[in-house]
Formats: structure tokens, sequence, C-alpha cells
């Protein structure tokens, strides 16, 4: 059996690095593309509002691993090369969208109809209604169930291993494979998702807490 | 007076105007002319169109045969005409309606700020004045949860005058208030119709109505039924429907 030296652990680190990062671009492009999403959504035009409902129960309805797949193969089959993080992040982002859509969808129209009343009678127009009076209250009441959605796409992240992709649970199994301590080392990894992942889920967690008191 | 007030245009007009929901005939062949300072009250009994009559007026429902016009625009499906009235006509509704993530003088300078384009600090010294003449400028920082019902509905009204109006729509404004919070929403209605502000008030407080309405409207149905000054329309009601709805009203008084 090897040792576990600076190496192996520099390594699970740069692995980690990718982890970090691919969550952070499938969540800030998700949640761009998701806001848009969201919008269509709730249009008030129904071609909008349908094609937003297909595109979220395509990328609901199939597994995220299948998702990665088809970005990854789809576009090389297309032509084009790309590198492997790209067509990773490409999928994130589609796949973030579409959740963190649906998502505020539900914090969209979880604010009382009188809100945009108010906004409309007082001459408002769709950017300002959405901008300064919907938008804020939708995404405060949809935070708890945002960062849940963080948490499991940071886990989801591992998948990209599949392409090639040399995240943290990847760079696990390659430094398992070399020194022949899986235990340790999965042990390893699995202590820096949760590091991650479980101060979110108790922030989630405490925001819920704090909305359900201030409703009553 | 009135008859000096008679020959000008009026503000607001309704003609004909009917409306649907779905096979609910909403209203029917609704015709008001309102003159500049008018107070207008309008009562009935639930489910008679009332709320929907003033909804129409500043489009927040669309009418499906008719005319309304206010101060010269023609109400039509374009966003041009709606905007139009939109500027000229204050809302206040039932449930006030403030935006709760905001303060209360943010309340009052959004809609100066984003519809007509004025500076911050412009928006402010008006939100400042409308909030000291209903009374709440010491609140100005606070948020609405912080404020008590009458309270909202008083910066509800201060916002809606932000935007400087020619006339006010009310939408039953004290019928969600508890009973000790109805005399300082009504006490700023009234100051504001003594100020000469143009209103039409959807409401069941009878003695508002006798105190400030030019005419008072009695609808059932659907349909504007009887039309009155208040003495008349308070000592001698002309249609039966009237005189049971006041009856009826009355009794609780």
């Amino acid at each position: 059996m090897g040792v576990i030296g600076q190496n192996e652990m520099l390594f699970l680190l740069q692995g980690l690095k990718w982890t970090l990062l691919l969550s952070a671009i499938g969540f800030i492009g998700g949640g761009i593309i998701g806001l848009v999403i969201a919008l269509a959504r709730t249009s008030a035009h129904s071609a909008l509002r349908k094609t937003a409902a297909g595109y979220i129960s395509i990328f609901q309805g199939t597994p995220l691993l299948m998702q990665l797949f088809v970005v990854y193969y789809g576009i090389g089959l297309l032509g084009f090369s790309i590198e492997a993080w790209v067509a990773v992040a490409i999928a994130f982002t589609l796949h973030a969208s579409a959740f963190l859509g649906e998502i505020w969808r539900g914090g969209i129209q979880a604010i009382p109809k009188g809100q945009t009343e108010a906004a409309n009678a007082l001459g408002l127009h769709y950017v300002s209604r959405m901008k300064d009076v919907v938008l804020p209250q939708a995404l405060k009441i949809s935070l708890p169930a945002t960062v849940g959605f963080l948490v499991q796409l940071i886990k989801g992240t591992s998948l990209a291993a599949i392409v090639g992709f040399i995240e943290l649970a990847r760079a696990g199994q390659i430094v398992s494979n070399q020194t022949y301590r899986p235990l340790l080392i999965f042990g390893i990894v699995g202590a820096i998702y949760f590091i991650i992942c479980w101060p979110l889920s108790l922030y989630g967690g405490r925001l819920e807490n704090r909305m359900a008191k201030a409703a009553r | 007076m009135p008859h000096a007030a008679d020959t000008r245009s009026p503000l607001l007009s309704m003609e004909a105007v009917d409306k649907w929901y779905g096979a609910f005939h909403a209203l029917k062949n609704i015709n008001l002319k309102v003159r500049k300072g008018e107070k207008i009250v309008l009562c009935g009994p639930s489910g008679s169109g009332k709320s929907t009559l003033i909804r129409c007026i500043n489009a927040l429902e669309k009418i499906e045969k008719g005319t309304i016009m206010v101060e010269g625009t023609k109400l039509d499906d374009s966003g041009k005409s709606i905007d139009a009235v939109r500027r000229e006509v204050g809302m206040v509704f039932q449930s006030f309606n403030l935006f709760p993530h905001m303060t209360i003088l943010e309340n009052c300078t959004l809609a100066p700020m984003r519809v007509r384009g004025t500076n911050k600090t412009d928006a402010e010294k008006i939100a400042r004045k409308y909030l000291e003449r209903v009374r709440i400028l010491d609140q100005a920082d606070k948020y609405p949860a912080q404020l008590s019902g009458g309270q909202q509905q008083r910066v509800a009204i201060a916002r809606a005058l932000c935007m400087e109006p020619k006339a006010m729509l009310f939408d039953e404004p004290t019928s969600a208030l508890d009973p000790e919070m109805v005399k300082e929403v009504l006490d700023t209605m009234i100051g504001l119709a003594r100020d000469g502000m143009t209103m039409i008030c959807v409401t069941h407080e009878m003695g508002f109505a006798r105190q400030v309405a030019d005419r008072v409207i009695f609808m059932a149905s659907g349909e504007i039924i009887e039309e009155a000054p208040p003495e008349t329309f308070f000592r001698n009601p002309s249609h039966p429907r009237t005189q049971a709805f006041l009856g009826e009203i009355l009794a609780h008084h």
C-alpha cells in the first residue's frame, strides 16, 4: 500500500478545484438561463410558456448522466472538437437552468396577485414589475430550494468523471488506484464533499425556518 | 355650482360598458360620467360589480363592449392608452398591496422614478410630502409589516398620490381593517376629498358617503340601479332594491 503524501493530497485538491469551478459555472450559467426559463414559464404568451415547460420536462425527466453523454458526444458528432470541461460545463448549465427555472417559477407564482395589480395600477411596466416587485420576493422565498439544488449540483458534478473529466471524485479514484487505499481515500473525498455541502444544507434549513417563522 | 360644472367635459366617462367573465355578465350597460373634483361613492351587495367597474377604469380588467375615456384618452388594448390612463388614475386596494420588501419611502418613490423618470432626490421629496399629508412621515424608513393595517392603508394612499394622479379609485379601502383603524383611513380620504381630488370609492361606509359624496351610486347584478345625491339617496331611495339594501346595511349602524 502506498503512502498518502503531499502529492496525492495536491492531486485531490486539484480535483476539488474543478468540482467547485464546475459547480460555479453550472450554478451561475444555469441561474442566468434559469431566470429566462422561469420568466418564459410565467409569461402571458402561451407559446413561451409551453416551450419553457417542454424544456423543463426534458431535463427533469432524463438522467444527468445521459445529458452529459448527449452534450459531450453530440457536440463531437456535430464536428466540433471541444474540451471535456467545456462540454461538461454546457451540460451542467442546461441541467441547472431547467431545475432553477422550475424552482423560481414556483416562487414567482407564489407572489400574491395583488402585488402585480398594485404595480400595474401604478403604471409600472413588465421589466420594472419583475425586477423591482416580483423577482426580489420570488427569489427570496425560493432561496431554501435554490440552496438545496446547489448541494445536489455540487454532488452531481461527480458524474462528469464519466466523460473523462478529472474532478474530485475521479481524482479520488485515480489516487486510490495508485495507492491501493480506497477506504482512506474515499473517506477523505467524502469528507471534503461533506464539508462543502453540509454547511450549505444547514444554511438552507435555517433560511427555511426563518421564513416559516416570518410567515406566522 | 353643479350647473357650471356640468358644461365641462367629464374627466372620466364610461359609455355602454359591458363585461363578461365567461358566461357571467359582470357589468351591464354601464354609463357613468365623473367631472373633475367630483366624489362618487359606489355601493351595493357583494358580487354586484362595483369593484369590477372601478377596476375597468384603470384597465386591471378588460371590457368587452363600450367606451371608457379618461382625460380625453380612449382606453383600448394598446399599451399606450393603458399607460396614459394609469398615469392619471391612482388606486387603493382593499388589501393595501404594499411592496413588503421595500421601505415605506421606497414604496412611494418606485413608480415616480420608473414611470415618470423622476430622479431619486425629487421622488423622495414628493414621497415625504405625501407621507406627511397622510401623517405617517415618521415611519418612512420602516417596512410595511412593521405598520398597523390603518397605517399601511394610509401609506398605500400616499403611494398612489406620489404619481400625482388626477383621479383616485378606492376599492373597499377599509374593509380589511380592524374597526378602530377605519377612522384614520376615512379621515385621510375626507381630507383628500376636501382638497378637491376626483374620487370614486367603493365602500360600505355610509357615514363617509353622506359626508363627502356628490353622488351615491347603487349597483346590483352588474347594473347601476340608482344614482342620487346622498341626501336623496339615503332619505328617499326610489328603487325597491336600494331600499332593501339600505335597510339591511343601516340596520347594523
